[in-house]
């Protein structure tokens, strides 16, 4: 068993506008099973950070437990990271966030931790809006307990345990939009192409954005009637467009006539353009976004892509009011400015 | 593109970048495993049975292997496989018990050699253990042609050179030393079955018609003869100031040399540039450590004498004739180049000249246009080196064993291949899959001040066995094939993803020039083959871009289906008889 990379790239690796090559994005060697969908995950978010690029030390990992929970440790070594108990990521996500609201939270967690222990948590952060993005690599099991069925798995899907399961599944993407998600996509492991502009949309929205991506389990739920299998999800995945994000300050080269092409501006100038089908639904109306996900799902169909995204909805900095200066750098004598202040302060009252 | 056939043998024959580039395909990563292990003995034989010449090419090959070498593509270095090589003979125990059988009964044909170099010696070599007998003719007293008259000793000592030259003749070849072939045609009635001519290049070229050159006669010399002349003890001083003229390797032995003969000046004049010289980079640097000058851009015009002695030469710069630049010195070294003379093959034999140093030969049989007559070695190509003579002599030995058994000479025999899975558990392999890190092993040399005192002393100390590990463990292990079998992939991304230099890719289908730059790192070495498979159930392809695989053979050890397999392969270049 190999344990460590080998160090040599290829001798082409291209910087990309800050600098980096790919490989200042890589994290240790993952010990995953052989095959897992959170390996293509954790590289998708490698070339996501590199393509998009973002500064390594800019950004943080934040995880709970699980197999997902683990991946942080094969991505981004150069990144800051902190693992979290079991289903309790959102809160150290939040508590870190007000601490800091100047970097970008890596949020990476899985369907359990999100979905059975960490629901309580999920939804409130997802209320306030964190400025976060939220990735779930969501594989419908327990695989680090030996595959029990989780809170995601569908009705009728069957793992390798061979026995239906009785219980409704959690859409995490319809309960995200339903309680104030500023940016909701799906995505699949098992196709990059797709995979990489959404999380790089995802880190380009301010709010919170989750990214629940289907990763089959292969040790436990890769199997021909299991809803989250690589045939199961190729056979039955619709994309609600292809999508592209231009990046502040790059020139828009591309000339997006065609009526089908939505375009979203962020807060900080870059675009995502959604190219789609005629007559499809627009990706900035929360109903119709749920719309599509009920009719896709009646007809046993998978809506992939960007499902939702309202930019700059107002996140919990906002909405609470904070200062724009991140508080951990906010000195002693400013935030406790003595009492000459104080009395000044009560003298107002008198 | 069309899927890959991998059962074709030169398939992953070429992905072995050393093997495939080395003249008589000697299986390098094979024997570098071996000598990473200590197994020393077994690491010389499998050198041995390819290139004849293990402790000998261990020292003086010019070393195809290294250029092409996949390490040097990858880290800063390829791997020192030259010096590696003589780190199996200088540690081996006894192997003689090893060689082949030779038979007692003779197969009642009889094989005439010609030369005694490393051509000839190969052809003894393959066709002894077939029962045939052979005989050798040399004009020397002493067998080994070029590698024992012009590779001086402080490259390659004595007793490593008859070590090996001994393992062949003691199978029973008949030597007839002192013995100059003067005509052909007197030659072809003693009726032998085959002659193989395996006299190399060695007449060095020389500036005759040059101004000064008869009167300066006593001080120039024709940098190999003398070469030899030294090897024979004919030589033993030099002038103190002495220019070596070309820019080959033999020039390089030449100023090398000179400074151990007590040359305190000793300068090298090149016509072009120092980048364009055609001796190999490290014989230049070697020349540099000893204080031994390179001056270019000087073509010689004449050799200035004055009172019947040679004081000088004249050179133009850069065609400027009218302008002579004049250096000083006692004797000059030419090292212009080499002929060949086949001043004794008459006319009316039939056998055809292409000019009066080369024959006309078929290159793949080395089959002269008279048939019995078969050539190889420098003399059949022209000045190349000791392992293309080598190479050369295993071809001419098939040819005249085909040829002796009325077969036909275009028919050659197939390589063999040896396929072996390398699966040892779930994620474990037979091989040393870690790539390691180390930077190429630097090889002890003895002190300058000592060395330039004795022409016998070799200057290369060689590894040690614990560098000599070390070295060996920078080996790719490239002969570690990745095979990918489509029908058993499920496309989850895992070989892509964990691959350290982005050689895998999964995407559509098309003409060669378009996948090449639609990989994840376009595949810009076209030298290097793209690995294509079939139609994968999304209707993608697997494309492996093979230029800078490192055969870690992680791809095999992400894989969930074992679609990727880690296979090796042993490519065995035919011999005679087989």
């Amino acid at each position: 068993m190999t344990f460590t990379r080998p160090k040599f790239r290829h001798p082409d690796l291209p910087p990309n506008a800050l600098g980096y090559t790919r490989r200042d994005y890589e994290g240790a060697l993952s010990t995953l099973c052989a095959g897992c969908g959170h390996d293509s995950i954790s590289n998708a978010i490698i070339q996501a950070c590199y393509e998009l690029p973002v500064e390594p030390h800019r950004v943080v990992k934040m995880s709970g437990i699980g197999c997902s929970s683990k991946t942080p440790a094969y991505f981004l070594g150069k990144s800051h990271g902190f693992n979290s108990v079991h289903g309790r990521m959102p809160a150290i996500a939040t508590g870190a966030n007000m601490a800091n609201r100047d970097l970008l939270y890596l949020g990476v967690s899985g369907d359990g931790d999100t979905a059975s222990i960490g629901l309580g948590q999920f939804t409130h952060v997802v209320r306030r809006n964190l400025n976060m993005v939220y990735i779930v690599m969501n594989n419908g099991c327990y695989g680090l307990t030996k595959g029990q069925d989780s809170a995601t798995a569908d009705r009728g899907s069957t793992s390798k345990k061979g026995t239906p399961n009785p219980f409704e599944s959690i859409d995490l993407c319809e309960l995200a939009l339903q309680i104030g998600a500023g940016f909701v996509a799906r995505g699949f492991s098992g196709d990059k192409s797709q995979l990489v502009p959404l999380l790089k949309a995802a880190m380009s929205c301010r709010g919170f954005s989750l990214v629940d991506v289907i990763s089959p389990c292969v040790t436990f739920n890769n199997t021909s009637a299991s809803t989250k299998s690589y045939q199961y999800v190729r056979d039955h995945a619709e994309a609600t467009g292809t999508v592209d994000l231009v990046p502040p300050r790059q020139e828009i080269v591309t000339d997006y006539q065609d009526g089908a092409t939505q375009e979203v501006t962020l807060h900080d100038g870059s675009v995502i353009f959604l190219h789609k089908e005629e007559g499809s639904r627009s990706i900035t109306d929360r109903r119709a976004a749920i719309d599509a996900l009920e009719s896709h799902r009646a007809e046993n169909r998978i809506l992939t892509g960007i499902l939702y995204c309202m930019d700059d909805g107002g996140d919990t900095h906002e909405m609470i009011k904070t200062t724009l200066q991140p508080l951990n750098s906010i000195l002693q004598e400013d935030l406790c400015p003595g009492n000459a202040a104080l009395q000044q302060l009560m003298e107002g009252y008198r | 593109m069309k899927p890959t056939d991998i059962r074709n043998p030169e398939y992953f024959h070429k992905v072995i970048d050393c093997q495939y580039a080395c003249p008589s395909h000697t299986p390098v990563p094979e024997y570098l495993r071996l000598i990473a292990e200590g197994r020393y003995a077994d690491a010389y034989m499998i050198n041995w049975h390819s290139n004849v010449f293990p402790g000998v090419l261990g020292r003086i090959c010019d070393r195809p292997c290294e250029p092409a070498c996949r390490r040097g593509r990858v880290d800063r270095e390829p791997v020192a496989i030259c010096r590696l090589k003589r780190v199996a003979a200088d540690f081996k125990d006894a192997v003689k018990a090893r060689m082949p059988q030779i038979p007692k009964e003779k197969n009642g044909k009889r094989v005439a050699l010609i030369g005694g170099g490393p051509a000839s010696l190969t052809v003894a070599r393959d066709l002894m253990p077939l029962g045939y007998q052979v005989d050798l003719y040399d004009e020397q007293s002493a067998v080994g042609g070029f590698m024992r008259s012009q590779v001086p000793s402080f490259r390659l000592p004595l007793e490593v050179l008859d070590e090996e030259i001994d393992y062949i003749l003691d199978m029973g070849v008949n030597t007839f030393l002192n013995c100059r072939i003067t005509s052909l045609k007197e030659f072809l009635q003693k009726g032998y079955d085959a002659v193989f001519i395996g006299t190399g290049a060695p007449r060095g070229r020389d500036l005759p018609t040059l101004k000064g050159r008869q009167e300066g006669d006593d001080h120039i010399h024709v940098g190999i003869e003398w070469l030899a002349a030294v090897a024979y003890g004919h030589i033993d001083t030099i002038g103190a100031t002495t220019l070596v003229i070309g820019g080959g390797n033999t020039a390089m032995d030449c100023c090398r040399m000179a400074r151990r003969l007590g040359g305190k000046d000793v300068r090298v004049v090149i016509r072009g540039s120092r980048a364009k010289m055609n001796a190999s980079p490290w014989e230049i640097e070697d020349a540099l450590k000893e204080d031994i000058p390179i001056i270019e851009g000087l073509s010689p015009l004449e050799f200035v004498v004055r009172d019947g002695r040679l004081i000088g030469m004249h050179f133009a710069k850069g065609g400027d004739q009218e302008n002579p630049v004049f250096i000083a010195c006692d004797e000059v070294l030419l090292a212009v180049g080499q002929q060949n003379a086949f001043t004794w093959i008459e006319k009316e034999l039939g056998l055809k000249l292409k000019n009066h140093w080369l024959p006309v030969i078929d290159e793949a049989t080395l089959q002269s246009t008279l048939p019995q007559v078969f050539f190889g070695g420098d003399a059949a190509l022209g000045p190349k080196n000791v392992i293309t003579a080598v190479a050369l002599g295993h071809q001419a030995a098939i040819s005249i064993d085909l040829y002796c058994r009325g077969l036909d000479l275009k028919v050659r025999p197939a390589p063999g291949i040896t396929l072996s899975s390398q699966k040892m558990g779930v994620h474990d392999w037979i091989y040393d899959s870690q790539v390691t890190d180390d930077a190429r092993q630097r090889v002890p040399t003895v002190e300058t001040v000592k060395s330039i005192q004795d022409r016998m002393l070799e200057v290369e100390l060689g590894f040690d066995k614990k560098s000599g590990r070390t070295e060996a463990q920078r080996c790719l292990n490239c002969d570690v094939q990745t095979v990918f079998s489509f029908a058993d992939c499920i496309e989850c991304d895992a070989c892509a993803d964990i691959c350290p230099t982005s050689c895998i890719n999964f995407i559509n289908n098309g003409e060669e020039e378009d996948l090449r730059s639609r990989l994840a790192m376009p595949a810009k070495n076209t030298s290097q083959d793209l690995y294509v498979s079939d139609v994968l159930k999304t209707g993608r392809v697997m494309v492996k871009d093979e230029n800078v695989c490192l055969h870690c053979g992680l791809c095999a050890e992400r894989c969930p289906t074992a679609a990727w397999e880690m296979v090796k392969c042993f490519y065995d270049c035919a011999k005679a008889g087989q």
